[in-house]
């Protein structure tokens, strides 16, 4: 009975051992096994991406409704497109919503501000692969650092 | 006592060295690249699992949740003063899952698991059941050396695994609960900056190449023991001094080669 007692145990090892691999995969690297069916993807593309990176979250009113997927660079436009994963049970978004690159504090983590625009009766809802049009490009600080000497250059 | 005799011992110690190394390999050699006999080498391969791997769980454990938990502790007095107290979450997972958990597993693994193996497999030797075995014709490497050292080279990277997750928590818990860091940037932040390849992976290589040195140096003292119980003793020490140097030593190295 010892050495069922003892097999019994090494296995609950082995298993504790996979669970801590699992959680580290999943909870802690957030390896994405997100299905196709409980979201969709939006596109849109910006001026400037800034600091935006795969896996930063889209919140809208500060709230987390979806992670940017994918960012490439359009071969022809050469313009930034980002890929949105958004959550199925937020589905109700008019076509006339901007997006804004926005900074969690001064020097914070950049994320996707998503703005529901209005709704009317020729207003369609956004839906799986739509590109949202309207969007404002990160602030680069250096730019504006830039554009603040050269107007006070001007003033002169 | 000339200069003759000195040169002497010193090229004695030398071959020494050199032999010792030697026989560490073979005996490495004749354990692990034999083949296999699953019916008969399962049941002491868990057995020694049991022994090497569950029995050092709870030191695991236990280690894991305080190292964390101060991490994240002293983490935070040093990034609130620059109000980045959300960076709590990548720092403590970082360092947990690229250095301190399959060092201080490895390092726990050798006070614990690798000094009774010593022990053990020294008193083996000393009351001769290491030759007994010889002599009804059973192979020792086969029997007692093979199932412990595959035994380590399994149960560490769980233990490192077990380790990391008990210390992230246990970060979760002192930044989170006690001092307040939102939750949902603690672990978004966490989420964004620790990756699969990167970290996962890399904590799982280290850890298994300790696994090998740990187990490999902590059999063959046992291996080598002067059969008396000075001997015995010193074996044990040398077992965790030098499994933990090597650790260090290799921990440095792998870190080197991956993140360098």
């Amino acid at each position: 009975m010892l050495t069922r007692k003892i097999e019994i145990l090494v296995g609950s090892f082995l298993l504790v051992g996979l669970a801590a691999f699992l959680l580290l995969v999943f909870k802690v690297a957030n390896v994405d096994v997100q299905s196709s069916d409980s979201s969709y993807q939006l596109k849109a593309t910006f001026s400037n991406i800034g600091g935006l990176k795969v896996r930063s979250p889209v919140k809208v009113g500060g709230v987390v409704v979806g992670r940017v997927s994918d960012i490439e660079l359009d071969p022809t436009l050469l313009e930034p497109v980002v890929t949105m994963t958004i959550d199925k049970r937020f589905n109700q978004f008019p076509e006339t919503s901007s997006l804004a690159i926005l900074t969690s504090g001064l020097l914070g983590e950049q994320f996707l501000g998503l703005t529901p625009g209005f709704v009317d009766d020729d207003i369609a809802m956004l839906k799986d692969g739509d590109v949202i049009s309207d969007t404002h490009g990160a602030l680069v600080l250096e730019d504006l650092i830039g554009q603040f000497l050269y107007s006070m250059g001007e003033d002169k | 006592m000339g200069l003759v005799d000195r040169i002497a011992s010193l090229g004695r110690s030398a071959i020494d060295m050199v032999a010792g190394l030697g026989r560490a390999g073979l005996m490495l050699w004749g354990a692990v690249f034999r083949v296999p006999r699953i019916r008969k080498g399962t049941p002491l391969l868990v057995k020694q699992i049991y022994v090497v791997g569950v029995q050092s769980m709870v030191i695991v454990l236990v280690s894991g949740l305080f190292i964390g938990m101060v991490l994240a502790l002293q983490g935070y007095t040093i990034l609130v003063d620059f109000g980045t107290e959300e960076s709590l979450g990548p720092m403590v997972a970082l360092s947990l899952l690229r250095e301190l958990g399959p060092v201080v597993t490895a390092l726990l693994f050798a006070g614990r698991a690798g000094s009774a193996l010593t022990a053990e497999i020294g008193l083996m030797k000393s009351t001769e059941q290491l030759s007994s075995l010889e002599m009804m014709a059973i192979d020792p490497l086969r029997q007692v050396i093979a199932p412990r050292f595959w035994a380590g080279v399994i149960s560490m990277p769980l233990l490192a695994l077990m380790f990391t997750a008990v210390g992230i928590f246990g970060g979760h818990l002192v930044g989170v609960e006690w001092k307040g860091i939102d939750h949902g940037s603690f672990w978004s932040i966490l989420q964004a900056s620790v990756e699969w390849r990167q970290d996962i992976v890399n904590c799982l290589i280290k850890s298994t190449a300790f696994a090998v040195v740990v187990t490999w140096i902590a059999l063959y003292r046992g291996y080598q023991v002067i059969p008396n119980p000075e001997g015995i003793s010193r074996a044990t020490t040398q077992t965790v001094v030098q499994s933990s140097l090597a650790v260090l030593a290799l921990d440095f190295l792998l870190t080197a080669i991956m993140f360098g």
